[in-house]
């Protein structure tokens, strides 16, 4: 199994709160520990509102932590100045879900490839940077001479392939990639999650893969973290979770996709009733138990902690 | 970097096979501010006119001694309220001075008043607008405020609390139009920026860690470009007027130096007998408004990368 | 053969820009039977919006229908007057759309706005109307209906507004209701709930389906008869498990294959190479040629027809109807 694995980053009770008005707040991200291991690809899924990308984006620092310690190799981040933390910053990329959202539409594909460059001064010349900028966008696969082009001039693919080519720039040792396939259409969506992957061995990155896309998920994580309003529900080997999911709310998120097989489709699907709770007032005890069939008193009272169970880490009272 | 041949590549070259002639022609070529005039010059015809337009207006301002055998305020009381002739070719107002003349010399200041006090008004409002709206909490609570008391005071009256404070003169002019005009801009450039501010592209920026000052004059300021050449456009006109009530009330531009709202106005009173004297500079002014309007409206489209060459 | 309530015939619908004409609906004839969910598969832009536009003559400006004809229960939507028209909208045909929170008007009552659908229609009192609105909230499984009666949309959780669309798409009893991509927006356990409800809905009430999706999964789970559309045209059409078991057209075989399946590990992912084609632009022969691997020198310069397999399987393609060699 996974052993001499080397920590990249970790989080200890990781609290981030929205305040809403003056009593209440949303509950985003609720006492939450994980490591990320060199190299590998964490998947974090969940419906809307689970806190997935909230935690994403808390982890690097782009949201200050209600409370809680944030680890980089062994530095705490969480702790340190913004001049102390520029540093590090580097060493943390994001890919963003909306292609055409995440990319100024008044810069041109050189400039927006050469914007972290530029930014951490990391090339000697104009020349050094174009020369930099040419050679990442002969990485991701998009050709030299759209160089001055602007993204617009773009379809989604395209434009997700140039957010990589960005985010790899400075050669970071983590990526964060939010939901990057989502807005694609499904031949283009293989695509990009194939260069995803081979730039993920090329440059020896360590992915956190925010996704609400199970299928996905599957193809590009080695863990996987599935999150419920704002708290991890299971956390383990892809492999694991998927051939025996074990947390009640894994099982129905696995059981609802839609599958492309219509032979299967006859079978009687048990469907998670009501609606997500909100993540301002979540309910007490364990958070899934107003969706959850088989709850109980001790759920409703007590919040489970997670425990390992069948070779991953699960948090239930019921398993 | 291992790098085999890319297939990937191809994906692009296909599909953007139909645009390759063009693409060709641009390899390895920004896009430079002669290529944006150009393309300007190419698609739109009005706004090409309308710059040339303003640049004529100009001209005949600076060169007005020149043009003219009269002195701006040279009367000839033989020849009072005197319809075009070829003497006068604009006519004569009520002293009998040639109507063609004080145009052009009131060009002068009807043109400055337009652009100049403009051009601070919109300095002020962008910088307060983006930092309002960038930075937000107290900074934007206080800048808000103070725009808003601007916007709730009668324009023209604190552009007379302030010319009669500062006196007469061109500089009195400039400086009360700028400090009325700045408080709208600013809140459009606010609006602005509070959405460009929750893009994407502005987020990741910051996960870059590109600073703040920068990541407004990159991402922010470009942007919000189309809506300041909007605002730029109806602005001038609407300074030229400012002016002219202001020189009608006794406090702006003083007689016998002209202005063109300073014409318009004092031609009414012979509207019957002698209209030329308020349409010659009324219909001036339309010209040069429009022109700006027509000019900014091809600004927009030519700076506006959505529209380029698709 | 069933009995066909909607039946397009030759539909062509083009968008007249000042770049020129785009062919979003290029000659499709479609037909959905009585009480079956007939599903569009296609990626943005192949035209199966456009499709369901046109049939509800919601087509903006620079776009419009140029010739073919729309039949609902034989009679030709696009000769009617533009009452006749409104009149069908909405009443026989009715339509939910993707994103549920832009479809509702958000200072108005859910219940009102529902209520509306029906007093528009219909000669009913108002008492009557409300009556009729809440029995339908139930049967779309909106719980307290008279407490989500008086709710504002941004009061509702993104289900429930799909629910609440439902309902109004339902009150009128329409014969065919269209649903251009209705879960794309929600959340997984959400979109199983929805498309339960399209599915028994469908069963209990009689009514047909037009379902516009994406999404191959919903397709195969929810549709009786599937049509793939690719840059304006119909490529391959059949019965949905002809369809998924035995794909003929590259271009179906391609989605086909680029879907991840949950029980196997998979190194990389089999793609169509290149990128949907700009409808502007399209080839001069078949429009998939670029993309596909199996392409000859014919696709390059020759539309294909669509080939009649037999047993309402069609696809439209050169490759040797007789060869079934190539993808057993």
């Amino acid at each position: 199994m996974r052993e001499e694995k080397k920590v990249l980053l970790r989080c200890e009770h990781l609290v981030k709160e929205f305040p809403v008005d003056r009593k209440r707040a949303v509950h985003a991200v609720s006492d939450i520990s994980l490591e990320i291991y060199e190299g590998e690809c964490l998947a974090l899924v969940g419906e809307s509102g689970c806190g997935k990308s909230t935690l994403g984006r808390t982890l690097i620092q782009l949201h200050e932590p209600t409370s809680g310690k944030v680890f980089f190799r062994d530095a705490e981040i969480s702790a340190m100045k913004p001049a102390q933390f520029a540093q590090y910053r580097r060493q943390m990329q994001m890919i963003f879900q909306d292609p055409y959202a995440s990319l100024d539409p008044r810069m041109t594909v050189r400039d927006i490839i050469a914007e972290p460059l530029v930014t951490h001064k990391v090339c000697e010349s104009k020349e050094a940077v174009t020369a930099r900028v040419l050679e990442l966008m002969d990485a991701v696969g998009v050709p030299r001479e759209f160089l001055y082009r602007y993204p617009h001039q773009f379809s989604g693919g395209q434009r997700q392939r140039i957010g990589i080519a960005r985010a790899v720039a400075l050669n970071p040792s983590l990526v964060i990639c939010d939901e990057p396939v989502s807005a694609l259409d499904v031949s283009v969506q293989s695509q990009v999650l194939n260069l995803l992957k081979d730039i993920q061995a090329n440059y020896g990155l360590t992915y956190l893969f925010i996704s609400h896309d199970l299928s996905v998920v599957r193809f590009i994580s080695n863990r996987v973290c599935v999150m419920f309003l704002g708290k991890i529900c299971e956390i383990g080997d892809s492999e694991t979770i998927y051939r025996d999911p074990v947390h009640p709310y894994t099982k129905f998120l696995m059981n609802a996709i839609p599958i492309a097989n219509p032979h299967l489709r006859e079978q009687e699907k048990t469907l998670l009733e009501g609606e997500i709770p909100s993540p301002i007032d979540p309910p007490k005890g364990c958070r899934f138990h107003t969706r959850c069939p088989y709850a109980t008193d001790r759920c409703r009272a007590e919040e489970p902690a997670l425990r390992e169970v069948k070779g991953r880490q699960v948090a239930c009272h019921l398993v | 970097m291992p790098k085999k041949s890319n297939p990937l590549q191809d994906d692009f070259r296909t599909e953007m096979a139909a645009e390759r002639e063009a693409l060709a022609a641009q390899l390895g070529e920004s896009d430079t501010f002669g290529d944006k005039m150009r393309r300007l010059a190419s698609d739109n015809k009005l706004a090409v006119f309308s710059g040339i337009l303003i640049v004529i207006f100009i001209l005949m301002a600076v060169f007005a001694p020149l043009l003219t055998p009269y002195d701006f305020d040279e009367m000839d009381l033989m020849a009072r309220l005197a319809p075009p002739s070829a003497k006068h070719l604009l006519g004569t107002d009520e002293l009998g001075r040639d109507v063609l003349t004080r145009l052009l010399y009131g060009a002068r200041v009807s043109l400055a008043v337009g652009v100049i006090p403009t051009v601070f008004s919109m300095l002020i409002g962008v910088v307060l607008g983006m930092v309002s709206g960038y930075v937000g909490g107290m900074t934007d609570a206080v800048i808000m405020r103070l725009a808003d008391v601007v916007l709730s005071f009668p324009s023209l009256l604190l552009a007379m609390v302030i010319m009669y404070t500062l006196g007469d003169g061109i500089t009195s002019i400039f400086i009360a139009l700028a400090i009325t005009n700045w408080a709208s801009v600013a809140r459009v450039v606010r609006s602005e920026t509070l959405s460009l501010r929750e893009t994407e592209y502005v987020e990741a920026a910051r996960s870059m860690g590109v600073k703040d000052m920068v990541i407004i004059f990159r991402h922010i300021l470009p942007n919000c470009i189309p809506s300041l050449i909007v605002l730029f456009t109806l602005n001038v006109p609407s300074a030229i007027l400012s002016e002219s009530s202001l020189s009608f009330l006794g406090i702006g531009v003083q007689l016998p130096k002209s202005s063109w709202g300073l014409m318009v106005n004092m031609g009414r009173t012979y509207l019957y007998n002698a209209p030329w004297l308020s349409l010659v500079p009324s219909a001036a002014i339309m010209l040069v408004v429009l022109a700006f309007n027509f000019l900014g409206d091809g600004l927009r489209d030519v700076l506006d990368p959505h529209l380029k060459n698709s | 053969m069933e009995e066909k309530l909607l039946e397009i015939n030759h539909l062509k619908s083009y968008f007249f820009t000042r770049k020129g004409v785009s062919p979003a609906v290029d000659d499709v004839s479609l037909a959905v039977p009585k009480g079956k969910i007939v599903g569009i598969v296609g990626e943005s832009g192949c035209g199966k919006s456009m499709t369901a536009k046109s049939i509800m003559d919601l087509l903006k400006y620079p776009g419009r229908i140029v010739e073919g004809e729309i039949l609902l229960d034989g009679k030709d939507l696009t000769k009617l007057s533009a009452r006749e028209r409104r009149r069908v909208r909405g009443e026989d045909v009715s339509m939910i759309f993707q994103e549920p929170m832009t479809s509702l008007n958000p200072v108005v009552k859910v219940g009102k706005q529902v209520r509306e659908a029906i007093l528009t229609h219909q000669k009913v009192d108002r008492a009557e109307a409300k009556r009729r609105v809440l029995e339908v909230f139930r049967q779309v499984g909106i719980s307290e209906p008279e407490k989500r009666y008086e709710c504002y949309p941004h009061e509702l959780s993104g289900g429930l507004r799909q629910r609440v669309m439902i309902a109004m798409a339902m009150v009128c009893r329409p014969k065919l209701m269209i649903a251009d991509e209705p879960t794309t927006a929600l959340d997984v356990t959400i979109e199983a709930q929805i498309l339960k409800l399209i599915k028994t809905l469908c069963e209990t009430t009689g009514m047909s389906c037009l379902l516009i999706s994406h999404n191959l999964g919903v397709i195969a789970q929810m549709c009786d008869y599937v049509y793939v559309m690719y840059a304006g045209k119909i490529v391959e059409q059949g019965d949905v498990f002809t369809l998924f078991d035995h794909p003929r057209h590259p271009y179906t075989q391609g989605l086909l294959a680029s879907i991840i399946h949950l029980d196997e590990q998979r190194e990389r992912l089999s793609t169509i190479p290149g990128m949907v084609p700009n409808l502007m632009h399209l080839p001069e022969g078949c429009a998939f040629c670029n993309r596909c691997g199996q392409a000859m020198d014919c696709c390059r310069t020759k539309k294909p027809e669509l080939y009649d397999l037999g047993g309402g399987h069609a696809f439209r393609c050169f490759l040797p109807g007789e060869s079934e060699a190539s993808h057993a």
